[in-house]
């Protein structure tokens, strides 16, 4: 007898697919156990609930090469003392990596630099702001049809940000490719963000804040600006920031 | 089913907990029955503005904290029928509202009112932000200012992504602008914004204008919601708001400076 929802008897098993999560992320400084397991306890008492079962990367950049004296064993005990669930290590030395699979633990791939470990929550504070505005279509564009407000933040990472309303003073939107506006920008438009100055920003009529390609910036006031209120277009030519007309 | 409408606007002292009293002055006049909420703990006054300041017994706190029911904590509105007021504590700090607390009032006070008007304290912060959350529907104050607007603007965005409505990805809040202390020859002589400034940028519909006027102070210090006098151009305008949240088309008034007649301008006003 098989059971009622059993399909065929040769279908796979299981599926195995990507998938992307947001892990809590240990940055080790010291290595002094005692210290450690003190600011720990001071952490997991500050909410208690919020760390039980949370699966945790210990990340050893910010101990540069002393990982050697890092008690890995003692650490990952320590963890879960505390009801973490240590998953895996990353940026640690040759010495740290065998160390984590003689425990049983995973190895996560380098995320060294500063500005690369930034992103993700750079990502996700725009996420979070736009919720509802559209998702992203396939090659990372995304379109919102609806205003972007003061305080809000809209990125585009890997793609175009298309926008069908206004962009009001105090909100920001970001793409790391162009970024189309078919209402007035009053706000701040940040185009190739991740410094791609082929980039260029469209807006129906420029009574921006701030403009941005590739880092290269301007801040706007009305009196400063022939192309107040105007439809234009804003590029890059030889690193300065050209702002010209739309042609009509 | 009951709605419940915020009315908010960020800035504050634009005329929140005025708008709230006529407003929901204004449905209970038209025969709907309503209560109508002050979120502003630890500042109450909306009890003071619609006369009730003496009969405070138990407050919105006591009851999220099942100290009271809702039934000992309503005040009946002594100037018409069909209208409750659910005052705001003044000792407790705003930590008192939480989620599961007002989610727990709100759907009981549905059971019985057809409308639920909450009106919020400024800022951004956790009374605030309980007053929109559970939103239907938002009047959103805003007075003729820059500071005000923007503020409003930042409302909104708040409201489009931070809402029970955004978290559940239900239709969005509806938003409604209500243009207060509007003063025609000030606009003219270019020192506040003009209608049309402020939809251009908002893009929100236009559900009233309320002027500046006298009558706002007489009646909030006599305890009577200034939707009662209803010769008074304040009073008017809210009245125009009621009806057109109701559905009615009403052309906007005080928009633009009355001449004044010979009389008037011998003898003042
Ligand atoms: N249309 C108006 N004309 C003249 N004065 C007004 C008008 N509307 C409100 N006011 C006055 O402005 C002041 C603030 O009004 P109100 O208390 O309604 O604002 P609020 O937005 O609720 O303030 P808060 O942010 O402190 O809660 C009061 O003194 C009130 O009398
Ligand atoms: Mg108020």
């Amino acid at each position: 007898m098989s059971p009622p929802n059993d399909r065929s008897a040769d279908a796979a098993p299981f599926d195995l697919k990507g998938s992307l999560f947001t892990l809590t992320v240990l940055h080790l400084r010291r290595t002094d156990p005692a210290a450690i397991e003190r600011h720990l306890a001071e952490k997991v008492a500050q909410a208690p609930g919020f760390f039980v079962n949370v699966p945790v990367v210990v990340d050893c950049e910010g101990l540069a090469d002393a990982d050697a004296a890092l008690d890995l064993a003692g650490l990952i005990a320590c963890l879960r003392r505390h009801g973490l669930v240590p998953v895996g290590v990353r940026n640690g030395s040759e010495a740290l990596v065998a160390a984590a699979q003689a425990a049983g633990i995973g190895v996560l791939p380098e995320g060294r630099g500063s500005g690369r470990r930034a992103e993700p929550e750079r990502a996700a504070a725009a996420a979070e702001s736009e919720r509802g505005s559209g998702a992203p279509s396939s090659r990372g564009n995304r379109l919102s049809t609806h205003p972007v407000r003061s305080g809000q933040q809209l990125y585009a990472p890997d793609g175009d940000l298309v926008l069908l309303g206004t962009v009001s003073p105090g909100a920001e939107v970001l793409a790391d490719g162009n970024i189309h506006i078919y209402g007035p920008l009053r706000g701040r438009a940040l185009a190739g963000a991740k410094g791609n100055a082929e980039a260029r920003i469209f807006c129906l009529s420029l009574e921006a804040e701030l403009v941005s390609i590739a880092g290269r910036y301007r801040v706007l006031e009305q009196t400063s600006s022939e192309f107040w209120g105007k439809p234009v277009q804003i590029h890059l030519a030889d690193d300065h920031l050209i702002i010209e007309l739309l042609a009509r | 089913m009951a709605k419940i409408i915020v009315v908010t606007s960020g800035k504050g002292g634009v005329g929140k907990t005025t708008t709230s009293a006529s407003f929901a002055t204004g449905l209970a006049l038209r025969g709907h029955k309503t209560v109508v909420i002050d979120f502003d703990v630890g500042l109450r006054n909306l009890d003071l503005i619609m006369g009730c300041e003496r009969r405070v017994v138990y407050d919105f706190v006591n009851v999220i904290n099942n100290e009271a029911t809702i039934n000992q904590a309503l005040i009946k509105d002594k100037h018409c029928e069909n209208l409750y007021v659910l005052p705001a504590s003044q000792t407790r700090d705003k930590d008192a509202l939480h989620k599961e607390g007002v989610a727990r009032v709100l759907d009981e006070l549905r059971q019985s009112f057809d409308f639920i008007v909450c009106d919020s304290p400024a800022g951004i912060e956790r009374g605030a932000m309980m007053a929109m959350y559970f939103a239907d529907e938002a009047l959103v104050v805003t007075n003729p200012e820059v500071s005000s607007v923007r503020d409003s603007d930042r409302i909104l965005g708040i409201l489009a992504s931070k809402s029970r409505r955004a978290e559940q990805a239900e239709e969005p809040v509806k938003e409604h602008l209500v243009l207060s202390r509007y003063a025609p020859e000030r606009v003219e002589r270019g020192d506040m914004l003009s209608v049309d400034d402020v939809m251009e940028i908002l893009a929100i519909p236009l559900l009233g204008v309320i002027p500046e006027s006298p009558s706002v102070l007489q009646s909030s210090n006599s305890g009577v919601p200034v939707i009662l006098d209803e010769a008074s151009d304040a009073g008017g305008a809210y009245g125009d708001l009621v009806a057109r949240f109701l559905g009615e088309q009403r052309p906007h008034r005080f928009l633009s400076v009355e001449k004044k007649g010979f009389f008037k301008r011998l003898f003042g006003n």
